[in-house]
């Protein structure tokens, strides 16, 4: 790859949020036709950095320079117009509006009299689509799009402005192997036109995939910028935690004596389950893996009483269990920790505090309803730490937290919550290594102690490394259950084993 | 071929369709009873009565219905229509101009003030309802002020009550001579329907209600488009004030409190949703149309009027209610 020239170039910049200094004197530079990934804990202020570049944020100190120049970037707008664009980390689309509407907003072409042309803006979106080899009609209400899909609508948002610099921040989060092998088509050919690329992830092989150059951020702070090809990820890993974290195996208890916690027999909905069962034992681990929408997070909705299913049987500690919401499940000893945090999982505008005690709050009132303030504080706190939730304390706004920061706001609920069965569906999305390993130790004590835990993830590696068995679903059925030390081979087998041919 | 393949996940709810659908279902309900009860009820007289009383609240709901979709709130629309009629008092019959410039200063008056709310909620980060609130009572003041509390005539301005009482219909079709406020009410809810569906303001106002922050990060002048959907309600909330007046024939400044929450209704029957996102014009339309018939119909059959205002009040909760249930079951 010959070094193009540079692109983009920030220096000293300098951010502060109340009780935090997100960003200490930060440098970056980006060059043309390359694709440098930025790397750091959740809360290393990636995401702080690429909003000042993008114009969400100003920044306190600093200079940005494009092409050598050094400019001001008042607002989104300003940073669009200097051919910037950005995917961000979290979904920023409009639920009630189509996905070409989505796209073109702000840039809708226009007939006269202020009518928008929504023909062209649909062929546009279309051929956006083409290029992406996305099979989606334009026209579709993102309301009604799964998140993998959402995040696609935000790539060719994010294409539409044909941008020089494209700044993608945890793009792959919420996408299965095979959009993230077109999501990486798409980069090597943009790269290959010469525009300089923005990579932020979590996910370790996909860097050393994809990235040219990589720049590692702690506490707020640049710790080096490394060259991909010559760095190994340990160090790269030891630059971020400022620690070694070690490659773990799964370890399988024995537990033929172990009584069955959750039985599920025949669980169908429509055409998304279709006659599911299968059983978990207290202290098991059991791994959902399937590709998206084989109807994973539909049996968890199913079996915690969100959407319930039309027929079958779920049993709990041996006895039939009636659950017709979320209620009767919570007060069965089920928890469930949603794949889509900002719409299910959290309580944006409120505390950390508030939000871990969300599902406890019986336990903390008294006869009168007052709530235990200091019991909460208490429990808030001892979470905070336990999973090194990255905040000012246990009174900020979850919304101010980083993205890695509220998922881990999430988990702490359901553990404070103490469920007999947990379900965890896409755990660890937007966690840094660290974390992740932490939680997997968690999750791990939590069987231990006698926990049935169901784990619903997209990334094999955790799949595995997390699993006692694996089951595995297939456009909505449930094609095979495999011991834990199976090989991706045969997960992929019973994950794409359609029925009667219908393809 | 080329739908081939292509993954068209159906919206689980077309929701707002469903609703119009629930709205007008009850609406011939409504007629239909009322219809049965009273032979006086379904007479072109009657019908033709009713739409006309329609006629200022529907304009009213139509304008307001803009900002209920961007997730805010007018309150101010009554007391803002009574100040814009008693503007055109001012022009026409104090200053003795010609109607146009009447007509002018009522939609002008209008506007103006809401721009004046669109740029509290917008610039000033005030909540709508509370920037609306003050607006409301400085409107009322400011009208009692400006006539010393006592109406304005029109006498001066010929004409000025076919604004809303002729019939540019019946001189054409003498048998159904549909009031000119009715024609004026369906050209507004056709503007403001196009408008919606059609235009770029119409796509802001639901992707604002549908995810703000959203739409601010894809770099739209969000606070601009909120001022001009203010704005423009404003302006629609004037062609109301032009309705009332012609009516009456007057400028009444002690009016307007009170029809904000009529229209508030009407919206809401009509299926839009007040935490923004969603909504149709044609909603509104039905709902209007349901208060004034229930109006009208308790009033042909002698119910008390005080029973009317409960009756008014549960269908509300009735409608919202059914709204609830109808979304709950297909989530
Ligand atoms: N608007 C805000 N107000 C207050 N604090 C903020 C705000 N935005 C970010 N922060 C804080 O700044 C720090 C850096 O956050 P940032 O989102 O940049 O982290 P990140 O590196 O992107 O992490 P992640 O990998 O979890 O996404 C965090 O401690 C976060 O809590
Ligand atoms: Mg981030």
């Amino acid at each position: 790859m010959t070094a193009g020239r540079e692109l983009v170039r920030m220096q000293g910049i300098d951010k502060h949020f109340p009780g935090v200094h997100a960003l200490k004197s930060v440098g970056f530079e980006l060059r043309a036709g390359e694709v440098h990934a930025l790397m750091g804990e959740n809360g290393a202020g990636k995401s702080t950095l690429m909003k000042i570049l993008s114009g969400v944020y100003r920044p306190d100190g600093g200079r940005i320079l494009i092409d050598g120049a050094e400019v001001q970037i008042a607002d989104p707008r300003a940073s669009q117009a200097l051919g910037i664009g950005i995917i961000h980390q979290e979904l920023a689309l409009m639920r009630d509006l189509t996905a070409a509407q989505n796209i073109w907003i702000g840039r809708e072409p226009r007939l006269s009299l202020g009518r928008i042309d929504e023909a062209r803006q649909n062929a546009d979106t279309a051929a956006i689509f083409a290029r992406m080899n996305l099979r989606l009609d334009p026209r579709t209400p993102v309301a009604s799009l799964s998140i993998a899909r959402q995040q696609m609508i935000e790539i060719a948002k994010a294409l539409s402005y044909r941008p020089r610099v494209l700044i993608m921040d945890e793009p792959t989060a919420a996408l299965n192997d095979a959009e993230i092998a077109e999501l990486f088509s798409i980069i090597r050919q943009l790269r290959d036109e010469g525009v300089g690329i923005i990579y932020i992830s979590h996910k370790m092989d996909e860097i050393k995939r994809i990235s040219d150059r990589i720049t590692v951020m702690r506490d707020g702070a640049h710790v080096a910028t490394v060259d991909a090809a010559t760095t190994a990820i340990g160090s790269i890993i030891a630059m971020m935690v400022g620690r070694e974290i070690g490659d773990e195996q799964v370890v399988v208890p024995d537990l033929a004596q172990a009584p069955v916690a959750l039985e599920v027999r025949g669980l169908t909905r429509g055409t998304e389950l279709r006659d599911i069962s299968f059983s978990l034992k207290k202290g098991e681990i059991l791994g959902f893996a399937g590709l998206m929408g084989a109807g994973r997070t539909e049996l968890a909705r199913a079996i915690f009483g969100a959407e319930p299913a039309d027929g079958g049987e779920i049993l709990i500690h041996g006895r039939p269990a009636r659950i017709r919401s979320p209620h009767d499940a919570v007060r069965a000893g089920i928890g469930y920790l949603s794949e889509d945090r900002k719409h299910y999982g959290l309580a944006l505008g409120m505390d950390v505090r508030a939000n871990i005690a969300m599902a406890s709050l019986a336990r903390f009132t008294d006869r009168l309803g007052r709530l235990d303030e200091p019991g909460l504080r208490k429990v808030a706190r001892d979470h905070i730490a336990r999973l090194r939730i990255r905040t000012p304390g246990d009174r900020q706004e979850v919304r101010f937290l980083s993205g890695g920061n509220q998922q881990k706001v999430v988990i702490a609920k359901w553990l404070l919550r103490d469920c007999d069965i947990l379900i965890f569906d896409e755990p660890t999305r937007g966690i840094d290594v660290g974390a992740k390993a932490e939680i997997y130790h968690l999750l791990t004590d939590l069987a231990a102690a006698g926990k049935a835990i169901i784990v619903i993830s997209s990334e094999m590696p955790e799949v595995l490394r997390l699993s006692h068995r694996i089951a595995v679903m297939c456009e909505g059925r449930l094609t095979g259950i495999l011991p834990a030390a199976s090989s991706q081979q045969a997960i992929m087998e019973l994950a794409t084993e359609r029925q009667g041919g219908t393809a | 071929m080329t739908d081939i393949g292509i993954e068209r996940q159906e919206a689980r709810r077309s929701g707002s369709a469903q609703q119009k659908l629930l709205a007008f279902a009850s609406l011939i309900v409504l007629v239909a009873g009322f219809s049965l009860a009273s032979p006086r009820f379904f007479q072109i007289d009657n019908i033709l009565s009713i739409l006309q009383a329609t006629s200022v609240n529907g304009v009213l709901a139509v304008g307001v219905t803009m900002i209920i979709i961007t997730g805010g709130i007018d309150l101010s629309i009554g007391t803002m229509m009574t100040f814009t009629a008693v503007m055109t008092g001012v022009v026409l019959t104090w200053g003795g101009m010609p109607l146009p410039l009447g007509i002018l200063a009522a939609i002008g008056t209008g506007a103006a003030c809401g721009l004046i709310s669109g740029t509290l909620v917008a610039k000033a980060r005030i909540p709508p309802f509370i920037a609306t609130l003050g607006m409301m009572l400085v409107l009322k003041g400011l009208s009692l002020i400006v006539t010393g509390t006592k109406p304005i005539y029109f006498n001066g301005t010929e004409g000025y009550t076919l604004i809303s009482q002729g019939s540019v219909i019946g001189r054409m079709l003498p048998a159904f001579p549909v009031p000119n406020g009715v024609l004026i009410l369906f050209a507004v809810a056709g503007l403001v329907a196009w408008i919606l569906g059609r235009t770029v303001l119409g796509r802001y106002t639901f992707a604002l209600g549908s995810n703000e922050e959203a739409v601010r990060l894809s770099g739209v002048n969000t606070d601009r488009w909120k001022m001009a959907i203010y704005a423009l309600a404003g302006g629609i909330c004037g062609i109301a004030g032009l309705l009332i007046s012609s009516r009456l024939n007057s400028a009444q400044p002690a009016l307007g409190l009170g029809y904000e929450l009529e229209a508030i209704a009407a919206v809401v029957i009509g299926g839009t949703s007040l935490s923004g996102g969603r909504g149709t014009i044609l909603g509104t339309l039905i709902g209007a149309l349901i208060m004034s018939v229930l109006t009208n119909g308790l009033r042909v059959l002698s119910v008390a009027p005080e029973w009317q205002t409960v009756v008014t009040g549960v269908i509300i909760i009735v409608a919202v209610y059914a709204d609830q249930l109808r979304r709950r079951g297909s989530h």
